[in-house]
């Protein structure tokens, strides 16, 4: 009796320990600068297979990346999925007519600010506290800051995992490959300095090598 | 210390080291020895209270095997005399009335077989007189030629009227016999039925001979009923186990059925430790349903496992019987509604899925999906009244396997005893092993201590002679 007894309270006390999130939180930043926006199409696609694979408890917005990105009127839809897996999937629907509605009326931008977006995405992110934080950058990784933009800052980037998604290329790196090989090193030590992993994604037929 | 090494050369070192452990050899000797013959008791020792433990423990499983078969066997020779009461109050109930039918019957026949018994016919009274007649010597006369006449025609009538009447009372006579088959029948079947009974009866009783043949066994504690016991104890053991892994398959499904659906009443994001909440709910569900379908059986008398609810009153036993069953009931309705609710959740992810990949929705939802929803709320509702059974095997593996784990103990408890014993002749034996290796090393002062003992050995006995 009492080792069942101390079997228990063991059990309690395990119960009781301080609670580990497990849900994840996604933030997808899509670039709408100049010609990318001819690739929005595959960011929706992007979009609704990152809607599938969420779970309740989990958080998922998408935010848009223009002149100046370090604002909450960049987040274009976001949500934290329900408890319930029934609201969960009413929730994903009105999600994904945001995010249509955000495509049909995007127009393209002058700037490229990913350091601002990314800086909105860690603090959103931050925010809501997941168990594991991405962010996805569907971009060419181009950036380009308007004058007087101040972009210089270190980013904070421990536990978060950042994926960019179909790095097209542009047709200076066509001219030059080294330019656009540069761009991406550059980004991934940009990254991985700031404490965060750095994963590239072009093939968008193998989703599933997104999220894990 | 480098320093020390290196104030001496390495041979000079060699030839102290060797020098120092001749001089030691002696008590090293006796530090080795006394080293193993202290390892060696202390193992024996160990050996000797593990074999103690083992033989108390095959003792105790003994005991506990042989109460175990004891209470068996008084079950079922319970369960037998119950079913012999039972045909005896069945058969022997309407042995009265059996007795009145019979006793009517025979009277009957009785009566029926006095009635047909055949009488002789009377002589007629008239016969010494015509007798007298025909013996009078005038016959030529024929006067008495005419009462002659006359008397036999009157003797053709009454022959043929006494003829006719004896054939009347045969008919009569046969009738009575053939009245008389009907209750031959019936007395037959009455027979017939006891004879089944007593047969009944005494089939019962040859297995009643066989388990109290075997209880005289136990009570008599021979090592044949042990190994009968524990054999027996050892097939239910495998038995019960097998079951009891279809049962733990049949939770496993019940439990997938609800666990998804539970996510809607306690939220799919709430964890215990490393458990989802709804998980454990599901499971808690299931449990309590094995747990009602225990207290059923309990209370049915088909399990043993709680004596408390064995000792209530009937009346009480029943109410509690009722009870679980109602919980039982309720709780696999609401699995049913859990498993209904599964299946909505399962189309309305497909319809979202379709959705995001752009299909048609309709295409997802429009499909007929009764069949697959009838069945699982059938299982639903059928799992946890399947589950139920899940008490016979339970209590089954329990009892055997205080007897398994016992046999277990005990052979581990051996083998260590064994261990012990072997670790201790070999710690001895390496005493004398460690001996010897340390007089090879110092092989060569052992070798010139030799030389000299026997130089002075020969110098005495030279001294010796030489004083003679």
């Amino acid at each position: 009796m009492k080792r069942l007894t101390g079997v228990l309270c063991c059990l309690l006390l395990a119960a009781c320990g301080e609670p580990v999130a497990r849900n994840q939180g996604v933030y997808m930043l899509i670039d709408t600068s100049g010609t990318y926006t001819r690739e929005l199409d595959k960011a929706r696609q992007v979009i609704n297979f990152t809607l599938a694979r969420m779970n309740p408890g989990d958080t998922f917005a998408v935010a848009s990346i223009n002149t100046g990105s370090f604002s909450e009127k960049n987040i274009k839809a976001k949500v934290t999925f329900d408890d319930r897996p029934s609201v969960t999937n009413k929730q994903k629907r009105a999600f994904q007519q945001a995010v249509d509605r955000f495509v049909a009326e995007t127009e393209p931008a002058a700037y490229t600010d990913i350091t601002g977006g990314l800086l909105q995405a860690v603090e959103y992110l931050n925010e809501k506290e997941p168990g594991r934080k991405t962010i996805l950058i569907f971009s060419d990784l181009k950036e380009e800051i308007k004058e007087g933009y101040n972009r210089d800052i270190p980013l904070q980037l421990n536990g978060f995992d950042l994926v960019a998604l179909n790095v097209t290329k542009l047709s200076s790196d066509n001219v030059d490959p080294t330019e656009y090989l540069g761009r991406l090193e550059q980004w991934q030590s940009k990254v991985e300095q700031s404490g965060g992993s750095w994963r590239v994604v072009n093939d968008l037929e193998r989703l599933e090598k997104i999220l894990p | 210390m480098t320093g020390l090494l290196d104030s001496l050369p390495l041979w000079l070192w060699f030839v102290l080291a060797l020098v120092a452990l001749f001089v030691a050899r002696k008590p090293v000797h006796q530090g080795i020895l006394a080293l193993a013959r202290f390892f060696h008791q202390s193992l024996r020792l160990g050996a000797n209270a593990v074999a103690g433990a083992e033989n108390r423990l095959q003792q105790r499983n003994r005991e506990v095997l042989l109460a175990a078969g004891r209470e068996a066997a008084e079950r079922h020779i319970e369960r037998e005399f119950d079913r012999i009461e039972s045909v005896m109050k069945k058969e022997l109930a309407q042995y009265p009335a059996l007795h009145r039918k019979l006793c009517e019957q025979l009277t009957a026949i009785d009566e029926d077989y006095v009635r047909s018994a055949e009488v002789p016919p009377e002589p007629t009274n008239w016969s010494k007189a015509i007798k007298a007649v025909a013996d009078i010597p005038a016959k030529q006369d024929p006067v008495v030629g005419d009462v002659l006449e006359t008397i036999h025609h009157s003797m053709r009538k009454a022959e043929s009227k006494a003829l006719e009447a004896y054939r009347e009372s045969a008919r009569v006579r046969h009738q009575l016999l053939r009245r008389m088959m009907p209750h031959w029948r019936s007395i037959l079947s009455t027979l017939g039925r006891v004879n089944k009974s007593v047969d009944s009866v005494n089939r019962r009783a040859k297995v009643l001979d066989g388990h109290m043949e075997h209880y005289e066994e136990i009570l008599r504690d021979s090592d044949r009923a042990q190994r009968m016991l524990s054999s027996s104890s050892l097939s239910q053991f495998f038995i019960s186990a097998f079951v009891l892994a279809i049962a733990v398959g049949g939770a496993l499904i019940n439990f997938h059925l609800i666990a998804r659906p539970m996510t809607e009443m306690v939220g799919g994001t709430s964890y215990i430790g490393n458990f989802k909440v709804a998980d454990i709910s599901a499971l808690v569900i299931i449990l309590v349903e094995i747990t009602m379908g225990l207290f059923a059986m309990e209370c049915l008398r088909i399990t043993r496992l709680f004596p408390v609810i064995g000792a209530l009153s009937d009346k009480l036993r029943m109410r509690m019987m009722w009870a679980a069953f109602v919980l039982l009931f309720f709780l696999a309705t609401v699995e049913a509604g859990l498993a209904f609710m599964r299946e909505i959740l399962m189309q309305e992810d497909l319809a979202v899925s379709a959705q995001l990949r752009g299909e048609e929705v309709a295409a997802a939802t429009s499909g007929v999906y009764w069949i697959t929803t009838a069945a699982q709320m059938g299982m639903g509702f059928i799992l946890p009244f399947a589950l139920t059974f899940v008490a016979i095997p339970l209590e089954n593996f329990i009892a055997s396997a205080r007897t398994v784990i016992g046999v277990l103990v005990g052979f581990a408890l051996r083998l260590l005893s064994v261990v012990l014993r072997l670790a201790g002749t070999a710690s001895l034996r390496a005493g004398g092993m460690l001996v010897r290796l340390y007089d090879i090393l110092i092989f060569f002062p052992l070798w010139l201590e030799s030389k000299y003992l026997s130089w002075r050995e020969s110098a005495q006995s030279a001294t010796a002679e030489k004083v003679q």
